[in-house]
């Protein structure tokens, strides 16, 4: 058997309930938490927790700058994270792993480290999260260059009809959502990368919901640089990594500066600290890098593939349960073809806030509002969206509930 | 079904002024239109005030948002409209007080009339904005129409 198929049969959601704490709890006395609002972050396992917890007893000293034994052990806890998490996306090598804030703050520093001129032209697309729009349209101000982006068909795709127009000689970067976190499409990165690639541009990919979700390997994915996050993968929040293509990275300049990304410092001027520590100005996030190491621990654990497919299962049940729901419109794709487990969804003459907050009354917790993707709400013609999204520890069971407090949303809406 | 808490926010007279807004629809003349968003939820006002004078002659608007911020919207114009601006400022600050009370206050009903029903919404911070919405676009499009030939200041 292969490791794949025997992590797959040894997928037992209920012992993986047991490791997040937090699903125990009651939201209300007799009121259980019935947590779908995964997309927006995700829970810690009791194996992140403590290695946390671990880290601050026995461990905390800053790292790469003592010779005492409290900083080797943190420098040790801080750089094996790194490897984890290289290990985890199958990077070439560690260097090319960044530890940042966030997804935004990665996305951000690409935004201001590529280069870009008057005349330039930037592509994104309709689906982005303003993570991964915002900070190419404050590029465009700062250099003079454009802002395009694709365009989406009314099934919740990329129109790739638009592809060949909307990328040209003139375009240098193309940044594009691998997974939408509105939509829950999941783009052809290789389509959209062999365009890029055939005019010469550079190729940035938000990953941030794609990594908690699957397996992502960056040799593969054809593109330049990656964008993650730790929080939405078990991991804690304040800790987020950039992949970048090693040959790229060395050729571009620092982001922020300070302490740690140096190499010789006089009143004049500087050089640069090698990669990865040239993007990694100042105190690091130490306890959360260490927390984000033990999630990768966890996720490997449990097998990527096999996470990938207890979702898969259960994304179809929601879509199927939702659908039953008379008028209810996904907004997105209605399979699970090429699609996550972030499910958007409009009833007819409720508002997404009234929704949500009536779901919350049972329990049932999820996302409204536009989802920090404005565009594309305005695209399908819906101010906000109500969202239900899925993780690896989600049960039928959570959806049944929330399928059952539709329905009573519906009826209190309806008297 | 629903906990007393929830039943104190979705009250009766909230649910109807949502499902039967009054004074809705943007009319003519105006001073002064402004358009207020909610930028975390996505609910939207586009609000026109009409001065006589120093009376609020007029205030419609056109809207989209959940229930709570369509029925504030609603309740605000059943209150405001044919009254003197300052007596409607005084208004808007005994509702803006009771939206930020966390449910502490008890509202004066001969004072806020309809508005009273919203007491429950500032239990819930994360609602208390889309109550405020429209109150905020009308204060905003007052100041303005005071500035022009529409109003005294």
């Amino acid at each position: 058997m292969t490791y794949d198929a025997a992590a797959k049969l040894a997928y037992d959601v209920a012992r993986v309930r047991k490791d997040f704490p937090i699903l125990d709890r009651e939201v209300r006395p007799g009121v259980p938490l019935v947590y779908l609002d995964n997309a927006a972050t995700s829970q810690k396992p009791q194996q992140v927790l403590d290695a946390m917890r671990d880290y601050y007893e026995r461990h905390n000293a800053n790292v790469h700058r003592g010779i005492h034994t409290l900083a080797e052990e943190a420098t040790a806890l801080y750089e094996g994270a790194r490897d984890k998490v290289k290990t985890f996306i199958n990077a070439a090598d560690r260097a090319e792993v960044v530890f940042t804030k966030n997804s935004s703050e990665a996305l951000n520093l690409l935004s201001y480290v590529l280069p870009l001129k008057p005349g330039d032209e930037i592509v994104v697309t309709e689906m982005e999260h303003h993570s991964n729009l915002v900070p190419w349209q404050l590029a465009a101000g700062r250099t003079g260059a454009t802002l395009k982006w694709i365009g989406l068909t009314d099934d919740g795709r990329l129109d790739l009809a638009d592809l060949d127009r909307v990328i040209t000689d003139r375009t240098k970067v193309v940044a594009f959502v691998h997974q939408s976190n509105l939509l829950g499409t999941v783009n052809p990165v290789d389509v959209v990368a062999a365009r890029a690639k055939a005019v010469g541009a550079y190729t940035v990919l938000d990953a941030s919901q794609s990594v908690p979700h699957m397996a992502v390997d960056v040799q593969t994915l054809g593109v330049d640089a990656v964008a993650f996050t730790g929080h939405k993968m078990c991991g804690p929040t304040g800790i987020g990594a950039l992949w970048g293509r090693r040959d790229l990275l060395e050729q571009l300049p620092p982001f922020l500066g300070g302490g740690e990304m140096i190499d010789e410092v006089t009143m004049a001027g500087s050089t640069y600290a090698e990669l990865p520590h040239k993007y990694e100005a100042g105190t690091p996030p130490i306890a959360q890098a260490v927390g984000l190491g033990a999630a990768v621990d966890y996720l490997m654990e449990l097998g990527m593939d096999a996470v990938h497919e207890h979702e898969l299962q259960l994304t179809s049940y929601a879509l199927d349960a939702l659908q039953q729901i008379e008028g209810l419109r996904i907004i997105g794709p209605t399979t699970t073809e090429e699609r996550g487990g972030a499910i958007s969804f409009a009833l007819p003459g409720i508002h997404p806030h009234d929704v949500g907050q009536l779901l919350d009354e049972y329990g049932v917790a999820v996302r409204v509002g536009h989802h920090c993707a404005r565009p594309a709400c305005l695209r399908y013609g819906v101010p906000a969206t109500t969202r239900a999204s899925v993780h690896l520890y989600s049960t039928t069971e959570e959806v049944d509930a929330l399928a059952a407090g539709l329905r009573k949303v519906k009826e209190f809406f309806a008297k | 079904m629903t906990s007393p808490a929830l039943e104190s926010m979705y009250q009766e007279i909230i649910l109807d002024h949502y499902k039967h807004p009054h004074h809705k629809g943007l009319r003519e003349p105006f001073e002064a239109q402004v358009h207020h968003l909610n930028p975390t939820c996505g609910d939207e006002i586009t609000l026109r005030v009409h001065l006589d004078g120093t009376t609020v002659a007029d205030v419609s608007y056109d809207s989209e948002g959940c229930s709570i911020s369509q029925a504030s919207a609603s309740v605000l114009t059943d209150l405001v409209i044919g009254k003197p601006i300052d007596e409607a400022m005084t208004l808007h600050e005994e509702f803006v007080q009771l939206m930020q009370s966390r449910g502490q206050v008890e509202p004066d009903e001969d004072v806020l009339e309809d508005a009273i029903a919203f007491a429950g919404v500032a239990r819930y911070p994360a609602r208390v904005k889309c109550a405020l919405l429209a109150w905020m676009a009308w204060k905003d499009a007052t100041a303005q129409a005071v500035g022009t030939d529409g109003g005294e200041s």
